[in-house]
């Protein structure tokens, strides 16, 4: 006797905690096999690309911060690299050690965010505590450098917009100091966890052939094995000057992408620590008035300080004309601007490469086969943040 | 074996021969013109040769030119991670050209495509999936468009009679306002000129 079944479809969110964010994610179950996965995103699309070409370059920037909202200073980075080569403009060295510094603070905050929500996704509640304090300590350095917790500014073409108040230094190093043991209390909690593992373990597996052909970056591709990170590969700023190491993982499935990440933070403590220890002194951006703004005193004393003052916030400054594809190593992957310029005080075009739309994309493949309580596993390691992805 | 930026320019151009109309190198990413009909041998070129092995697709995206006769170009951004090296592949479409699509090719291609559909209104040959991406269910124009106002057409809002959300013309109590700050004012001649012979004599 055969009995004929019929497919069920489910329809996933947009309002469902374990979707982080808004993803309508339309399921074809057969019993509680995934079929076919179809999401359905842009429910946060607020047209950044358009808002950004009717905006001067300096006024673009905090429309960075908005899209990867939970490292929003390592988005600032690549359009600040982009304005920057078509200006053919340098940082100044101690400019470029701060923005390490802040990338790096930027990757751990990333990565806590979700190391712990995907511990939450598969039953775990204490990681999340615990990651969570960690990460207010590491927005209040946001804040002592910006003026606020998340939506910095703080990267801008030509340097950093302000240089590091007194003590922060000595506090970010009390922080490394103290952090590497929060790693450890996390990892006893998951890493040897039975549940966690039941969980995770070859679930998602990703090939490195198909990593590569699904556009994948970052974690998702160094956990399937294959040894890239532009940190290394394409070093930009002075990634050149640190000394650290990448974690490759084996097997690509959604337990090597957390081992992954795991060991991606104690090597970005590394890095802070050491950016700390050899922070040069000097200014913490470029010099030239026509592109970066005076310093405040300037403006009682200086004539030429007032008129570049009114001129960079009014006009803004010009960029030569010009196309351009910057990138840097964003904790999801590769984060990129295609930047067009036709020489006036507005970007023509600005294409924003998000790393977690192409990792999105590839959820029909992953899922297929899989079981419904697999989705929000899978979900969670691919660590999307819709704000990048809808933009 | 490292491949540089300049032996890649002279693969792709020995290799693909006509195919290419135009080759330049700016800031040592290689951007390369190509025709609409080359599109597929091209990208195929460029993923199998062992010479360039651009095996990963960044993006696609598209700029909209709405005073020239070919209006729109479209923009492939590949990566080689075994030479370390980035291409940029530039076409330059009309309005009405169907673009084939290289899903085939890069199953990543899709979304990209279908963004690009989406935003531009380009439509794509042979693509399995072309739906709108990004913007709302039922959505009408294409927003990327320099035509396209920044606010848009229309605007939602709950509706207490009707018990549900409804799309209206947008009505702004202040009208968009552009500001032109932009100055002719680009200093004096002579001055520059001064400038630069400084310049010249400092080296």
């Amino acid at each position: 006797m055969t009995r004929k079944t019929k497919t069920m479809n489910l329809n996933f969110g947009p309002q469902h905690p374990a979707a982080h964010g808004v993803l309508r994610l339309i399921l074809e179950l057969d019993g509680e096999v995934v079929e076919k996965a179809d999401p359905h995103i842009g429910l946060l699309h607020r047209g950044t690309e358009k808002l950004i070409e009717h905006k001067t370059y300096m006024q673009a920037v905090p429309y960075f911060d908005r899209l990867d909202y939970v490292a929003p200073m390592n988005q600032e980075h690549a359009f600040a690299l982009a304005i920057e080569k078509l200006l053919n403009i340098e940082v100044p060295i101690r400019g470029q050690y701060i923005r390490v510094l802040f990338c790096e603070i930027g990757r751990i905050l990333s990565h806590l965010l979700n190391i712990t929500t995907q511990a939450l996704d598969v039953g775990a509640l204490t990681p999340s505590l615990w990651g969570f304090e960690e990460r207010e300590t590491l927005m209040t350095f946001y804040e002592r450098v910006s003026g606020s917790r998340l939506h910095a500014n703080y990267f801008r073409a030509g340097g950093v917009h302000q240089d590091l108040p007194g003590g922060l230094n000595e506090d970010i190093l009390k922080f490394c100091h103290t952090f590497p043991k929060v790693i450890d209390d996390l990892e006893t909690l998951l890493t040897d966890n039975r549940i966690f593992k039941q969980r995770n373990v070859d679930i998602g597996v990703v090939t490195k052939e198909e990593a590569i052909d699904h556009s994948f970056s970052g974690v998702m591709l160094r956990g399937s094995g294959v040894a890239w990170d532009l940190r290394k590969s394409q070093p930009y700023e002075c990634y050149r000057d640190f000394d650290f190491k990448i974690p490759i993982g084996k097997n690509g499935d959604c337990y090597d992408r957390y081992l992954c990440r795991i060991e991606e933070m104690r090597q970005s403590v590394e890095i802070i620590k050491d950016c700390i220890d050899k922070m040069p002194s000097g200014p913490v951006k470029s010099v030239d008035g026509k592109i970066t703004p005076p310093p405040k005193e300037d403006l009682k004393k200086s004539m030429e300080a007032v008129i570049h003052h009114f001129k960079l916030f009014s006009e803004g400054f010009r960029v030569p004309e010009g196309e351009i594809y910057a990138a840097v190593e964003a904790p999801k992957g590769e984060f990129g601007v295609y930047l067009i310029s036709d020489g006036s005080h507005k970007p023509y075009r600005c294409k924003i490469r998000a790393p977690g739309f192409s990792h999105l994309q590839a959820m029909d493949y992953l899922i297929k086969g899989h079981m419904l309580a697999d989705v929000p596993a899978v979900i969670g390691s691919l660590d999307l943040v819709f704000g990048e992805i809808d933009r | 074996m490292s491949t540089t930026v300049n032996d890649l320019e002279r693969t792709v151009n020995s290799g693909l021969t006509t195919t290419v109309k135009k080759s330049q190198i700016n800031f040592n990413q290689l951007f390369i013109d190509v025709d609409i009909e080359n599109l597929i041998s091209v990208i195929l070129f460029l993923k199998t040769n062992d010479k360039c092995r651009f095996k990963q697709l960044i993006d696609i995206t598209a700029v909209d030119y709405p005073e020239k006769e070919k209006r729109f170009k479209m923009v492939y951004l590949l990566l080689s991670h075994e030479n370390n090296l980035r291409i940029i592949i530039n076409i330059n479409i009309d309005e009405k050209t169907t673009v084939p699509s290289i899903v085939k090719i890069f199953p990543s291609a899709n979304w990209m495509e279908r963004e690009v559909f989406d935003m531009y209104g380009i439509s794509f040959k042979d693509h399995p999936d072309l739906r709108r991406i990004l913007t709302d269910y039922g959505f009408k124009g294409y927003p990327l468009r320099k035509d396209f106002p920044l606010t848009g057409h229309t605007e939602v809002r709950y509706s207490e009679d009707k018990k549900k959300v409804i799309y209206e013309p947008v009505k702004l109590d202040q009208e968009y306002r552009e500001f032109d700050f932009e100055s002719p004012w680009e200093g004096t001649k002579y001055i520059k000129q001064e400038e630069e012979k400084n310049k010249n004599k400092d080296k």
